[in-house]
């Protein structure tokens, strides 16, 4: 066959035939709710031009003016027109609501998910694990575990994009977003930046790669870098000079953060919010817009002063106070498992405050 | 059927130049259709206005959600005598103004032209103020991109001792407020600028008599822009200047 | 109730003696005429100028994407030429396209004026075009743009260093002449309308342009007070969309959108008002259901200012305006629905005629389904994660503007191209045309949907190997699209001159634009005329044309 026709041109045709993709692989346990609705969206979609094709076609061979030289005027019907307002109607809920539920399934995290932080930046993704395995343009995660990403951007507005699992999220300069996924199925998939970023927009991909959760394990201890981000956390919260006043003594002007982490508290403003890490980082930024009830609103702006990988650890030393974050820092980290909030071993941290609680 | 075959007849007899209007422009059918052509553009042009404005006034109405203790100070810093003598001088502006309409209408020159007069001086003085307003601000480095110093907002504000100082990362916010001051009231001062510059060609036309002959059109629609522009700034003093007066 | 159908001869047809495009001559009495027709012309010539460079940008997009590694262009190059593709094709061709140029020159003889409302101010927002245009063009020249078309902030603020404020400023100017056009056309149709032209006796072509003018004057200043900001912010770092100093990034995107989102309904709507006209011409049959058809446009227009944070799904808007907006967005795709099978529908027991103007609109039908179509993908929010920013996207809205939007261009300017100059064009070669056209637009565009779904990002210089052979279906087919489009400007071109004499109604169609000679007197008409029939009442037109014919003999 190659003697026929140029071997480049046969290059070519093998190339294709090996690197023809024409459908995305289906490695999460969303995927598959994904592209029953997209079959559905492409079943009514094959409807409804289906439809119009055939109208068209037909009335052009039957009406065409050598076989029906006479026009015959219609004013128009309503009962028609009402068809094909509901009908179209209806089927557009449909994909509206179901669209919407699987969105809100996107878009929900369950409770145990694992947290990775996830910086943007141009042009590269800064991947963080809490046990404090550092990646970029790669993220390593166990198959058959929820895992949450907190995405943030240090420049622009970037977009985190794993095709594979059908989820993507922005990465937006100034506030966290999230977004969740269960790999299924082990194995080697693209990560893409599909918002444009600026010149090496088309760089700023890489690789998710889905592991067995005993491979994940062996790669989580191989790639440590020794310090998690609770303890980078903690060293930046010493010279920041936090536990300045966050000291939990009686006499501190701070509240004390031990366990404050997912409660409610009172702001000087008498509304109540839950404290995330959206709120933890705007504290850290904006310290006035979250004024907590019962505090001289003396802190300081760290705007500036703090990347948003050091605000990342300083977050997750917060977090990690709930719990004695000495005890399960890197080890637990690396086998996967979400740590669970609640336990307050003494000697770390002293007892937690009730929400909104003024400070003796 | 046959009632439909008359399609193309003749409106009106073929129509003698001597019969209309010097103003009235070739395309229109009458004088009265030409008017309210043009009333009805100007008030379109006017929505298109206000969907300029209404993109400044949506982000404002958000940053002052967010960042209310800075707008406030902000707010403190301006000269309320100053946007309260601009407000006087606009308002008497849109009578003169309305006046010069009137007379026009009446076919009054003399009135027409003195009171054209009147609202370009009360626009210029209007402008005179701003600048001062301005040039205050600059100096005390409240421009922001160019000279902001937010030195003044972490400090008690002398002129209000029961303002309290604003932590830093608040003070900062001060510039959202100032960056929208300069636009909202710098966009306005644009419209009040070509606005007396239009006027000054009027009042050079009327002069020679264009408007009082019964095409005040452009009189009228002149109007209704200063109007507009008159109530742009009703709506700009409260919310740049009044924050919290009340209390 | 029928009607016969009796084409005149067109071999005794001759050009009139006196029109408007031979009243005056010279350059002066071309750039300072106050004449909506000539206006239109000069839209047209200069429209078609952007619309060839905006091709050729897209030609060399084409060329980049035949490989996977980006062999052509540096990165860098390629955003400035995906970026100037963009706002070249947006601004300066589809906003303009049909309303600027067909609707300038019909819609005052179809409402049955002698011009537009307010003629210097319709010359002036040609001289904005150019303006506009012109400073595009210096843009290009001097290093470029590379923000893409929607000036994301704070990428376009920041972080590059390419010609921003420039552009910016291009757009607010463009914008501008599309706020000037929008409004004459609103006080045209409201206060020029000849005596008996009601409401409901307008050409829809009428209607939906009076829906696309309202969402210029009401959308496009919220982008022209955007982009100002865009400018101070760049220049003198006002912060109002700087995140660090407290600004918000998302506003501007909400406030840019407010204005983009209709945009699109800006660029369709005249389309739409071109098939109404052409698909009721060929078939010899009113609009079916006129007033649903009519109100559609509306209804579009209302609705289409209330979804345009479907652009930002994935940008961590609160779930219920995601809900909300979603809703709309799936309102919004139903009066398209309608129009679609309003005007298959006029198809039936019609007298059906294919010229040139009507495979067109039989493309327009066909591609703007699909288009479409893959919108309400788009609008279902759990879809919409995977698809956006993706090919899918990109598929998408050429889809919708460039198998609508462009597809209804050229039948337009098919169909009253005999209006506007007095000549045919050749029929053949622009069948063939039209048919490369649409087999050419599927080839390039259908390939995309696939990219899309697997993931393959939009504005990519360079993609992963895999997606390669889909990529070449693309090229391949967009060079057969280029072929499609050179072909209208060579053979119309060469109609000016040799063309056939068209005579005053060659398709025997029923607006008042056909009821007088072309190309047409400078004052349109030589009475006002007085109407007294129904748009598309092929009866009048018959019974009209009998009179004539006696009359005459």
């Amino acid at each position: 066959m190659q003697h026929f026709i140029s071997p480049v041109l046969w290059q070519f045709l093998v190339k294709w035939l090996t690197h023809f993709a024409i459908f995305p692989p289906e490695a999460s346990s969303i995927a598959p709710y994904a592209d029953a609705l997209y079959f559905f969206l492409i079943f009514i979609s094959v409807i409804g031009l289906g439809a119009v094709a055939i109208l068209v076609t037909w009335f052009s061979i039957r009406y065409r003016q050598s076989r029906n030289p006479v026009a015959t005027q219609i004013e128009g019907s309503t009962i028609l027109e009402a068809t094909w307002t509901i009908i179209p109607l209806i089927l557009f809920m449909i994909t509206f609501v179901w669209g919407a539920l699987l969105y809100f399934r996107i878009y929900s995290p369950p409770p145990n998910a694992m947290n990775i932080y996830v910086v943007g930046k141009q042009w590269m993704w800064k991947i963080e694990h809490p046990g404090g395995q550092h990646e970029i343009n790669a993220l390593h995660i166990p198959i058959n575990q929820p895992i949450q990403l907190t995405l943030i951007s240090q420049d622009v507005f970037h977009s985190f994009s794993v095709p594979a699992f059908r989820v993507k999220r922005e990465a937006i300069p100034g506030r966290y977003t999230t977004v969740w996924f269960e790999a299924t199925r082990p194995g080697v998939y693209h990560l893409f930046c599909t918002q444009y970023c600026g010149t090496l927009h088309s760089q700023m991909i890489g690789w998710v790669y889905a592991m067995k959760p005993d491979d994940y394990q062996a790669w989580a201890a191989g790639s440590t870098s020794g310090h998690s981000l609770a303890q980078n956390g903690e060293r930046l919260f010493a010279s920041l000079g936090c536990n300045s006043c966050h000291n939990s003594t009686p006499n501190a002007h701070g509240p004390n953060l031990a366990s404050v982490y997912g409660s409610h508290v009172q702001l000087a403003n008498g509304q109540y919010t839950t404290v995330d890490d959206a709120f933890l980082r705007d504290t850290i930024l904006n310290p006035t817009l979250h004024e907590v009830a019962g505090y001289a609103p003396i802190m300081p702006t760290y705007q500036g002063q703090v990347s948003e990988d050091g605000l990342i650890d300083l977050v997750e030393y917060i977090k990690r106070l709930n719990s004695n974050y000495r005890i399960d820092q890197t080890i637990d980290n690396s086998a996967g498992q979400p740590v669970q909030t609640g336990a307050t071993p003494a000697g770390t941290s002293a007892p937690p405050l009730a929400p909104g609680a003024v400070k003796p | 059927m046959d009632s439909h075959s008359i399609a193309a007849q003749t409106a009106e007899p073929a129509h003698l130049e001597h019969e209309h209007p010097a103003f009235l422009r070739h395309h229109f059918e009458n004088v009265a259709q030409q008017r309210e052509a043009a009333t009805f553009g100007m008030w379109l042009f006017l929505l298109t206005e206000i969907m300029f404005f209404g993109g400044l006034f949506c982000a404002y109405l958000i940053f002052r959600n967010w960042y209310y203790p800075a707008f406030v100070a902000g707010s403190h810093t301006l000269h309320i005598w100053a946007g309260t003598l601009n407000t006087t001088l606009l308002i008497i502006s849109s009578f003169t103004m309305a006046m010069a309409v009137h007379a026009a209408e009446v076919r009054h020159r003399g009135p027409l032209l003195r009171w054209m007069v009147l609202t370009i001086v009360l626009g210029c003085g209007f402008l005179c103020v701003k600048a001062y307003e301005w040039h205050d601000e600059w100096v005390n480095h409240h421009v922001p991109g160019l000279n902001f110093s937010i030195q003044e907002f972490t400090h008690t504000n002398p002129a209000y001792p029961g303002d309290k100082p604003l932590a830093p990362d608040m003070a900062e916010k001060t510039q959202i407020y100032y960056s929208l001051y300069f636009v909202m009231t710098g966009m306005h001062a644009l419209h009040m600028i070509i606005g007396v510059s239009l006027l000054a060609i009027l009042l050079i036309r009327a002069r020679g008599g264009a408007f009082t002959n019964g095409h005040i059109a452009p009189v009228e629609n002149f109007g209704l822009y200063w109007h507009f522009v008159d109530i742009v700034w009703i709506f700009l003093f409260p919310l740049l200047y009044l924050i919290s007066r009340h209390q | 109730m029928s009607t016969i159908v009796s084409l005149p001869d067109q071999s005794t047809a001759r050009l009139p003696k006196v029109s408007y495009l031979n009243k005056e001559y010279g350059l002066k009495s071309w750039l300072l005429t106050g004449d909506h027709k000539r206006i239109a012309v000069l839209y047209m010539i200069s429209i078609t100028f952007f619309f060839f460079i905006g091709g050729a940008m897209a030609a060399l997009i084409r060329l980049q994407l035949l490989t996977p590694y980006g062999d052509l262009l540096a990165a860098d190059t390629y955003n400035k030429v995906f970026t100037a593709h963009g706002l070249i094709m947006v601004f300066f061709f589809l906003v303009p396209s049909v309303p600027a140029t067909i609707g300038n020159f019909c819609i005052p003889i179809m409402v049955g004026a002698k011009d537009l409302a307010f003629p210097k101010i319709n010359l002036l927002s040609w001289y904005l075009y150019v303006a506009a245009g012109i400073m595009m063009i210096c843009v290009l020249t001097f290093g470029g743009v590379d923000t893409g078309w929607t000036f994301t902030t704070p990428l376009s603020t920041h972080y590059l260093n390419t010609n921003v404020v420039t552009a910016g400023l291009a757009v607010f100017v463009a914008g501008f002449s599309s706020i000037f056009t929008g409004l004459n056309f609103i006080v045209t149709i409201h206060r020029m309308r000849a005596p008996g032209m009601t409401w409901f006796r307008l050409p829809l072509f009428v209607w939906s342009h009076y829906a696309a003018s309202i969402l210029m004057v009401l959308g496009t200043p919220v982008l022209a007070i955007t982009l100002t900001l865009v400018v101070l912010e760049r220049t003198i770092g006002i912060g109002v969309f700087d995140p660090t100093r407290g600004g918000d990034p998302l506003l501007f995107q909400h406030l840019f959108w407010f204005y983009s989102h209709p945009a699109v309904y800006i660029m369709i709507l005249p389309g739409m008002g071109v098939i109404s006209e052409v698909i009721s011409t060929f078939s010899r049959k009113r609009v079916f259901g006129y007033t649903a058809v009519a109100f559609s446009s509306v209804a579009i227009a209302v609705f289409g200012f209330f979804v345009w944070a479907h652009h930002m799904f994935i940008m961590g808007i609160s779930n219920y305006s995601a809900l909300v907006f979603s809703l709309l967005t799936m309102l919004v795709a139903v009066p398209s629905a309608i129009k679609i099978f309003n005007w298959a529908a006029t198809l039936y027991k019609g007298s059906i005629t294919f010229e040139t103007p009507m495979l067109y609109a039989f493309g327009f039908l066909g591609l703007f389904t699909i288009g479409g179509l893959t919108g309400v993908f788009l609008g279902s929010l759990g879809m919409d994660i995977h698809l956006t920013e993706t090919y899918f996207i990109v598929a998408h809205f050429h889809f919708v503007m460039v198998g609508g939007m462009l597809m209804a261009y050229l039948s337009g300017v098919h169909f009253w191209w005999p209006k506007i100059t007095g000549r045919m064009y050749p029929e053949g070669v622009s069948r063939l045309a039209a048919v490369i056209t649409f087999v050419g637009f599927i080839l390039t565009f259908f390939p995309q949907f696939v990219l899309g779904y697997l993931g393959m990002p939009r504005r990519y210089a360079a993609y992963p190997p895999e997606f390669q052979v889909l990529n070449v279906f693309s090229s391949a087919g967009a060079s057969v699209l280029g072929i499609g489009y050179l072909l209208p400007l060579l053979y119309l071109t060469w109609s000016l001159k040799y063309g056939k004499i068209a005579g005053p109604n060659p398709w025997q169609a029923t607006g008042l634009e056909w009821q007088i000679q072309s190309p047409p007197l400078t004052e349109n008409f030589d009475k006002t005329p007085i109407v007294t029939h129904e748009a598309y009442d092929y009866d009048w037109l018959a019974n009209k044309t009998r009179n004539e014919v006696t009359t005459v003999g």
